[in-house]
């Protein structure tokens, strides 16, 4: 508040800082995920054998790129759940649509399709099934989500708060249970069922080009088919995914949807006085989210190589809300880091620091089954100490930090 | 229709209507709150709906605002049904609400909570010129306009809430108990910008419990009883008849 001048009634005062806020993040974003690729690319393989280790066992890129799975599908939980105020208890319904997208037109398993149905994918040539370039993939699978999304706000978002967050907790229960028992569907195999779709099709860079290009002593791959080690390849590619969701989340919120989802938030009976169509900008905030969901279970596919049902269980839905939670509810870059932290944690921070601790101690503890235990009194800790997350948004710091005024507090003379 | 058609006797109103309410009746649940009522606005006009506590007032709004759907009865806008259509459809139609107890938008700035209230309107020079106006209305909020809502005084927040109505450009502003939680000069400033708006053409149809407040200002008043009219009429000299005001409006 460095500028307030009381005379000049028409000074709008624009979000500049917030602007400003906003590219040094970004940047920042930019930077880390560019010096990351640099460091797995180049540094990595030329370290010696100790250092090495360290890395693979602490900071392995693979579990860097299952981070940013959860990045992407937190980016879009945030917009249901940060931006626009609805509780969604059922998000792992959308990673799971996505992932299934994934599976039915990356892989062999139409196999119904005897020549294969092949576009730009970097698949080998002459199988069954779809192929579809994996880009592609990734918008067919965001629409597929997106109305999904729709079709399951429609009927439940008339619903209110807790009621609403206990119909998206049901859907979230039914769809991976649908694709579990989808083995015969009125005698068709949709699903696979519990054996999933594995493997899928090895996706690439670019659908044409030079298959690598050397840079030193590293080769880079452009159109070649990549394979479960192409990790660094991967990295780029899903940092280029996580870079558009972000892109997105941030641009919507900016214009016209993004305010009335504020609003919606806020009070949504003062937004529908303000003429906000409530309905309508919460089935786009549920489309918007699922269309990220999306991405984000295409991502994973393509990940693990694979898809199965059992894996979309009903604690990701639960996680990537306290990724959001612990980030900062409504502030991208918050939700960024609390979903790379949580994430992180879960796969390698924590099992890592049990062997570590293990075979430091002579003990035989299992840290990694402790996990929840420990997201447990993490939420405690920060609904305790740090209510509005580890990055909020400045909106919600200044609520929960400043007090109101109160009524009692009158006119002080002078009035114009 | 013909102009004489829809004037009441002795009220010296003429011309067509702008609102008119027809023989509504809205429930909750079983409970009737507004049983067979009927009002009028006419361009131009402040018209109060004024009663006590639990009288309907703020139910017949929100009725008219689409917040609540009545049970039997119409609505008309400029010749336009109201009745069955979504409060934000309303609000497109031109009738912008300050609604009961503010309702503005803690968290975000005064700025930003005007620029809710313009949600609607693609005009950006037309937003521009009414904010223009509306802080030349409230020149307190031009002070505060990057303080968060939240953090204003109630006085300041509800010239938030009218002022971001005022946003809208509506024809017609239905300000809801405007006066409640207000120290009485506060009260006063109110009034007499509601009557500002007036003379720059919006008409104002506003609930009130504060009756004295309201009948000074309005042009036509309707005391509501349990939710059914009780009386109508021109509002300066209901505030003159001491029967009246000693029987309903607590004077």
């Amino acid at each position: 508040m460095s500028v307030r001048a009381p005379e000049v009634v028409s000074s709008k005062p624009k979000s500049d800082l917030a602007a400003n806020h906003t590219r040094k993040w970004a940047l920042w974003f930019a930077g880390i995920a560019i010096a990351g690729w640099l460091f797995y690319t180049f540094l990595v393989p030329n370290l010696g054998s100790g250092p090495q280790l360290f890395i693979r066992q602490w900071m392995p890129l693979g579990s860097i790129n299952e981070a940013l799975v959860w990045v992407i599908c937190a980016v879009g939980l945030n917009i249901v759940v940060g931006y626009a105020g609805l509780l969604d208890l059922g998000f792992v319904a959308f990673w799971a649509i996505g992932g299934y997208t994934a599976g039915w037109i990356m892989s062999t398993f139409f196999n119904q399709i005897e020549n294969g149905f092949y576009f730009l994918s970097a698949a080998p040539p002459n199988q069954p099934g779809i192929h579809i370039n994996w880009w592609i993939v990734l918008i067919v699978a965001g629409c597929v989500c997106a109305f999904s999304g729709i079709i399951i706000g429609a009927p439940t978002l008339r619903l209110k708060s807790d009621y609403l967050a206990l119909v998206t907790l049901g859907f979230g229960e039914i769809i991976p249970q649908v694709f579990l028992n989808g083995e015969n569907i009125a005698g068709f195999n949709f699903t696979n069922g519990a054996k999933g779709i594995a493997p899928l099709d090895p996706v690439a860079a670019l659908p044409f080009g030079p298959a690598t290009v050397a840079i030193g002593n590293a080769q880079i791959a452009i159109s070649k088919p990549l394979g479960p080690f192409d990790v660094t390849a991967k990295y780029a590619m899903f940092v280029l995914v996580a870079a558009f969701a972000v892109f997105v989340s941030l641009r919507i919120r900016e214009g016209r949807l993004g305010r009335a989802w504020l609003a919606i938030r806020e009070d949504e009976l003062a937004a529908s006085m303000m003429g906000v169509p409530l309905m309508q900008s919460k089935l786009a905030a549920y489309a918007v989210g699922a269309f990220m969901g999306g991405l984000g279970g295409v991502v994973y596919a393509v990940h693990n190589n694979s898809v199965f049902a059992d894996r979309f269980n009903f604690s990701i839905s639960i996680i990537l809300l306290a990724m959001v939670v612990l980030g900062g509810m409504g502030n991208v870059w918050g939700v960024i880091v609390g979903a790379l932290l949580l994430a992180w944690f879960n796969s390698t921070g924590l099992p890592q620091f049990g062997s570590s601790f293990n075979s430091q101690f002579g003990t035989d503890i299992n840290f990694p089954s402790f996990n929840y235990l420990i997201f447990g009194a993490i939420l405690v800790l920060m609904m305790l100490f740090r209510r509005e997350g580890l990055f909020p948004e400045t909106r919600t710091r200044q609520v929960l930090q400043e007090a109101e005024r109160s009524d009692a507090e009158e006119l002080d003379g002078g009035e114009a | 229709m013909t102009a004489t058609e829809s004037s009441v006797e002795g009220s010296g109103r003429t011309g067509d209507p702008m609102l008119t309410v027809d023989d509504i009746a809205v429930y909750y649940g079983n409970i009737a709150a507004v049983k067979g009522l009927s009002i009028k606005v006419h361009p131009g006009e402040i018209v109060t709906l004024i009663g006590s506590n639990g009288a309907g007032k703020s139910t017949t709004l929100r009725a008219i605002s689409g917040l609540l759907k009545t049970k039997s009865g119409s609505i008309d806008f400029n010749g336009e049904r109201l009745t069955g259509r979504e409060g934000h459809e309303i609000v497109k139609m031109g009738i912008c609400q300050s609604p009961e107890g503010r309702r503005i938008f803690p968290r975000m700035t005064v700025s930003e909570n005007l620029d809710l209230g313009a949600f609607l309107r693609n005009d950006k020079e037309g937003i521009e010129a009414d904010r223009q106006r509306v802080l030349e209305l409230f020149p307190r909020l031009a002070d505060r306009i990057t303080q968060k809502a939240g953090t204003m005084s109630g006085g300041e927040q509800q010239m938030l809430a009218v002022a971001r109505a005022l946003m809208g450009r509506p024809q017609l502003l239905l300000l809801d108990e405007p006066s409640m939680g207000l120290a009485p000069v506060l009260v006063d400033l109110i009034f007499d910008t509601i009557e500002t708006i007036r003379d720059q053409g919006t008409t104002v149809l506003v609930v009130e419990q504060n009756a004295l407040a309201a009948l000074r200002i309005a042009d036509y008043a309707y005391v509501l009883e349990s939710g059914v009219l009780k009386l109508e009429g021109p509002a300066a000299p209901m505030a003159e008849n001491d029967d009246i005001v000693r029987a309903y409006l607590g004077g």
